[in-house]
């Protein structure tokens, strides 16, 4: 599934005192497939953004083509629209309010009209997704289960719906360190699986790790989209837009200011591991 | 001079049908002054531990004293409250008022204080952490770095001695989590005692001192340095390294002779030059 977005421009509260452009002018395509990562500093139009390409919100001007299709010409089944994309909200384990884990999940399912049988063949397989064991908890309150817990059951949520595309807005935000490591390894699984994963982060880390293109917005417009290590070698771009870089980019900057050699692409440890291991030679054991 | 002194401290949770035990024999000590983190997993037993040091959880066994006063001594509740002030994650959750200065003058009306020195505490407590000019404005239009700092203001203004942070920077974006730990380090540097809880290592390596937890107990205890060099108990703990360090140790076990653990990026950066 193919999502275009062609001169796109949301205005907040038009015609009134507090008119504000939350997205001004942004073109972007994401393929099928594509890991593409959204940065940009609070305020700078990210979440709108995402409201835009799952059609949630309609664009003040603009178009969204999904497939090709215009999704805001007349008579284009939105509802549809909403099975193949999938969007986990920020802090989703919020939006939990059955009274078991697997209701919870199987809500989405049911609500479309799928048969029993095979909500609960999609539970299953949305729960193995998301690493939750199916007999141990679906029974289970939502509410009982901890902090990383709640919010896999949330994505659960969301995947029952077998979206092709998912949008996440800041996934790993609020998690213990094992609880963010685990996340973000089941959603580069299911990348690797073939799903379309666009994410929105404050990690610049996960993005230089993962992703396989970083948009930059910052005052509601777009100042890059390129890949990650093209992104991250505009030290100052983004120091000016109040963004940092990934660590490894900082390291592989002190390297460089030392007159040693890093390549631009060198933005992930492994890499920089091989990198530096090179420089030194072999060790002595 | 120990300001907190948690001795064998035991404490759990009764449920309908289970009881969970969140700490069991916990001994440490703060001296004055000293900045404290504690890092751990959820469930370690972290918030429940800080949640003793303000009496607001009493140790099922064991003691916690805070300057000098035995947190179950009941008619020295307020006194405790007022030495040890504590800031939580969500700072929606922590304001009341709808103007920012009238937010940090909640407390010490609460207790008391004469209206002069009221303004008095405010205007200082505003000052310190940096949002003076902010002082009219409705808590609802800052962003979550500017309305935690309010919050650390609103217990700045009740004058502890002490001030335990509860994950501050959680919910943060990294611009207002910079800020807030500005205003940490510099509240530290005038004397306050602070001790942050926190799932961000990067913030332990401004600690003192850092202490692990797993389990409900202290896994590990001393210096940033001391606890990022010791791989085995930070990977016991489920904990991970900031990737310089982790690159320090992946480098070491490969055989290197990386020196001592680095802290900051220039330290390690240093030392591979000086192997290359």
């Amino acid at each position: 599934m193919s999502i275009e977005l062609k001169n796109l421009t949301y205005t907040y509260m038009p015609g009134t005192p507090f008119e504000a452009k939350a997205v001004d002018d942004i073109s972007v395509s994401i393929k099928n497939g594509e890991f593409l990562g959204i940065i940009g500093h609070t305020g700078s139009g990210k979440t709108t953004l995402i409201g835009l390409m799952a059609g949630l919100l309609k664009p003040t001007s603009g178009t969204v083509l999904i497939n090709g299709e215009d999704i805001g010409k007349k008579g284009y089944d939105r509802k549809n629209l909403r099975r193949h994309i999938g969007v986990v909200f920020q802090y989703p384990e919020h939006q939990l309010f059955e009274e078991t884990v697997y209701k919870d999940i199987a809500f989405g399912p049911g609500k479309i009209g799928v048969p029993g049988d095979e909500t609960e063949k999609r539970v299953r397989h949305a729960m193995a997704l998301m690493e939750l064991d199916f007999d141990g908890i679906k029974e289970l309150s939502p509410f009982e289960l901890s902090g990383g817990q709640k919010r896999r059951v949330a994505i659960a949520g969301v995947l029952a719906m077998e979206p092709e595309v998912l949008i996440l807005d800041e996934p790993v935000a609020g998690l213990d360190p094992k609880g963010r490591r685990h996340l973000m390894q089941l959603i580069t699984r299911l990348n690797s699986e073939g799903k379309t994963i666009i994410m929105i982060t404050h990690s610049m880390d996960d993005l230089a790790e993962n992703a396989q293109r970083v948009v930059v917005l910052n005052g509601a417009k777009m100042v890059m989209d390129d890949v990650p290590c093209k992104v991250f070698s505009n030290e100052q771009v983004l120091r000016d837009i109040g963004l940092d870089l990934p660590y490894v980019a900082k390291i592989a900057a002190g390297l460089r200011s030392k007159g040693k050699t890093v390549p631009q692409s060198v933005i992930r440890l492994d890499d920089l591991e091989d990198c530096v291991t090179k420089m030194m030679g072999k060790s002595n054991d | 001079m120990a300001i907190v002194k948690a001795k064998d401290v035991t404490y759990s949770y009764t449920g309908e049908n289970n009881i969970t035990i969140a700490l069991s024999g916990i001994t440490m000590s703060v001296k004055k002054g000293e900045f404290v983190v504690i890092i751990g997993h959820n469930g370690s037993g972290k918030s429940t531990f800080a949640k003793h040091i303000n009496a607001l959880f009493l140790p099922d066994a064991g003691s916690v004293v805070v300057a000098g006063m035995d947190t179950k001594d009941e008619s020295k509740v307020w006194d405790i409250r007022e030495c040890a002030g504590m800031v939580f994650q969500n700072p929606d959750n922590q304001l009341v008022a709808t103007i920012v200065e009238e937010d940090v003058a909640f407390g010490p009306e609460n207790i008391g204080v004469p209206p002069k020195e009221i303004r008095l505490r405010v205007d200082t407590a505003l000052e310190a952490v940096g949002m003076s000019e902010y002082k009219l404005r409705a808590p609802h239009m800052l962003s979550g770095g500017q309305k935690q700092r309010v919050a650390i203001a609103g217990v700045l203004a009740m004058h502890p001695e002490i001030i335990v942070f509860d994950e501050p920077t959680a919910m943060l974006d990294p611009e207002g989590r910079a800020e807030v730990l500005d205003t940490i380090t510099a509240l530290n540097a005038e004397g306050k005692t602070i001790i942050l809880i926190t799932h961000y290592m990067e913030e332990a390596l401004y600690a003192d001192r850092v202490i692990v937890m797993t389990g409900g107990q202290i896994a590990f205890d001393g210096t940033p340095r001391e606890v990022f060099s010791n791989e085995a108990a930070m990977t016991r703990a489920g904990l991970s390294f900031p990737p310089h360090i982790a690159l320090f140790h992946r480098l070491k076990n490969k055989g290197y002779d990386m020196g001592e653990c680095p802290l900051h990026i220039e330290e390690l950066v240093d030392r591979i030059c000086q192997l290359s």
